[in-house]
């Protein structure tokens, strides 16, 4: 019992693995990856750039570009060069599809973030604390998130989303506003296992390294221990899964406006725009091509770009994935 | 071993008692009702002579009467929103055609995500290894009802070979695995890739190649079998993968699925339906976990369980 005390949780702790704790500084060594994240993160700052800068236009209402003016004489009109508002052609409603697209790109990369931000920040909490502290809380906690993954992402977030939209209607006051909230929340509130479960690894191995048994010994309290020891040699797998959620969270958001339970028009998304194109693009006579083609380039392209970065992350991080050869 | 598989299974009604609550929390505190969503408003008195029938006037008459039919009966009650349905009818119609749907495109996944990452792991940074991994991060880049529509497009509109939408035939159930199937592809590829990768350099291979065995032999026999793990434990993701994005192609396909159910619960909040639906795909991917960790276990027989299970 008395030993029990003394080193907690001994049945938890992992073989050393020095291997498998991704050190910050291989981001340095491996300066080959450097070539994918230099491609995916420009493609990526050239898009948002893009929206951003065109959002006083996407947003004005007199703006032949704002992303809810219905030109009703011109409704499902294909691409036409010379006048650029048209340059992506037109909705069934008459907006300009180039202006939808460039206003959606914002909300789509916005709702990829907040869902980054909050898989972060609630991931990263439970990894440390179920890592770290081990025993009945890791137990807690990991189940916890063994039933979360248990469950078939989509319906967890429709029953997020269902729940907490009214009560934050009443709070925000507008409808739209406490739409978009929920979809942030919603869709956050479901990336943060995987995260959790790789934080947790590496604290588990992390935690019988000499350095922090040296802290644990000269008496520095636990939340000392945290922030100034461990979380630097977390901010690897820390970069490395952000950058992964954000297009899980786009493609998640993609999925909902699809099955109708979304944003609420007429903001648009890039994944709202292609599941409502999907249709008219798809009729064998006289298809609307375009209103499929150009949401679904913007966002595979913005995906593949994420993924890019991610994966290239990944690799400069992990020292292992260098060797292998047969 | 047993001890752990005896734990576990007695976890199950646990966990499942706990996914029950939480579905059964979220769906209550939602706004709206299930009655009176069609075009006539119902009168107070209706309503209210609906919740009795349907005991739920309050949380609290729900829990004490549905819970208990489900354990000792199996019976889910009926549906709120479809009537003269009970939500066994529509299990018992559409669970045959997801789960049919869903093990096939697995299984489409499984071989053609395996082969195509070893492939790509024994072509290291040749135009094998190059063309398997951007078609499998095109995979993961695309929602799949684009998917699902660019294979309408060539496959049916275009050669006539599948029909578009239907069900009944295995025709019909071509195109919608394919679609299904691309995401959990490209992860299994990569997954497999990565792990053939990290064996092969492993001085068991170099041992097994010394000694005089074939190629083929020592990639298939010897490495691949210790590379497969990583991708076995991903089949429980992968088939809650398969089950969520079921819930898009089926509408996409027309297909008669669970998916479409759970969608049109949701929106009508019919309350016995969702829970009944969330219970049973719980069930089935926790019982699939199960199997999964198990089956783990005994391909890798490193693996102390024993510690696990305390």
């Amino acid at each position: 019992m008395t030993n029990q005390i003394r080193n907690p949780k001994p049945e938890l702790s992992p073989k050393p693995e020095t291997n498998s704790v991704i050190r910050a500084s291989g981001l340095i060594r491996h300066s080959g990856f450097g070539f994918r994240i230099s491609i995916g993160g420009s493609i990526l700052a050239f898009l948002l750039g893009l929206c951003l800068v065109t959002l006083p236009w996407t947003l004005h209402a007199s703006s032949n570009f704002y992303y809810d003016r219905q030109h009703t004489d011109s409704a499902l009109l294909p691409p036409q060069g010379h006048t650029p508002w048209m340059w992506f052609g037109t909705s069934k409603l008459g907006q300009s599809l180039l202006g939808q697209c460039l206003a959606g790109g914002v909300i789509s990369l916005t709702i990829g973030l907040a869902a980054a931000a909050i898989s972060v920040a609630l991931g990263v909490t439970v990894g440390i604390l179920a890592g770290y502290r081990g025993g009945w809380l890791d137990s807690l906690l990991m189940r916890l998130v063994d039933i979360l993954y248990a469950l078939p992402y989509i319906l967890l977030v429709i029953l997020f989303k269902i729940a907490l939209e009214s009560p934050l209607g009443k709070i925000l006051r507008s409808s739209a506003a406490a739409n978009l909230v929920v979809l942030f929340l919603s869709i956050g509130l479901v990336s943060w296992l995987t995260m959790a479960r790789v934080i947790r690894g590496q604290v588990l191995s992390l935690r019988t390294l000499p350095f922090i048994e040296a802290a644990r010994a000269a008496g520095v309290p636990q939340h000392r221990i945290f922030l100034p020891h461990l979380l630097p040699n977390l901010v690897g797998p820390i970069t490395v899964y952000a950058t992964l959620t954000v297009p899980q969270a786009i493609l998640q958001e993609s999925l909902l406006s699809f099955l109708g339970i979304g944003i609420q028009k007429p903001l648009p998304t890039w994944g709202s725009l292609a599941s409502d194109g999907l249709g008219l693009a798809l009729a064998p006579v006289a298809s609307c091509w375009w209103l499929l083609v150009f949401p679904c380039t913007l966002l595979g392209v913005t995906l593949l770009a994420l993924n890019f970065v991610g994966d290239g992350l990944r690799d400069a991080f992990d020292p292992k994935r260098e060797a292998a050869h047969i | 071993m047993t001890r752990f598989i005896a734990w576990r299974i007695v976890q199950l009604p646990l966990i499942l008692a706990v996914v029950y609550l939480i579905t059964f929390a979220l769906v209550w505190l939602a706004p709206g009702s299930p009655y009176g969503n069609n075009d006539r408003a119902l009168s107070e008195a209706a309503k209210n002579d609906l919740k009795a029938r349907f005991h739920a006037q309050s949380w609290e008459k729900f829990l004490a009467y549905y819970p208990w039919r489900i354990v000792t009966h199996g019976d889910f009650g009926p549906s709120l929103s479809y009537e003269g349905w009970t939500v066994n009818d529509v299990l018992r119609s559409s669970l045959p055609v997801s789960i049919s749907l869903g093990l096939f495109s697995i299984l489409i996944a499984l071989l053609c995500g395996s082969a195509a990452g070893v492939t790509a792991a024994l072509h290291r940074g040749g135009i094998l290894d190059v063309l398997s991994l951007s078609v499998a991060l095109v995979g993961i880049s695309l929602p799949p009802f684009v998917v699902a529509g660019m294979l309408i497009v060539i496959f049916s509109d275009g050669l006539h070979w599948l029909p578009s939408g239907g069900w009944g035939q295995f025709r019909h159930m071509i195109l919608p695995a394919v679609a299904l199937a691309l995401m959990p592809m490209a992860y299994i590829a990569r997954l497999t890739r990565v792990s053939m990768l990290d064996t092969l350099g492993h001085d068991f291979i170099r041992t097994a190649r010394a000694k005089g065995l074939p190629k083929r032999t020592v990639v298939w026999k010897h490495a691949f079998r210790t590379a497969f793990l990583p991708v076995f434990t991903y089949l429980g993701p992968a088939t809650a993968y398969a089950m969520t994005g079921s819930f898009v192609v089926e509408t996409v396909f027309n297909i008669p699925g669970l998916g479409q159910h759970f969608v049109n619960g949701v929106k009508n909040r019919d309350q016995t339906l969702i829970l009944g639906t969330v219970l049973v795909y719980a069930a089935l991917l926790l019982a699939l976990n199960l199997l999964v960790d198990i089956g783990y276990a005994v391909i890798d027989p490193r693996i102390e369980i024993a510690e696990k299970a305390q």
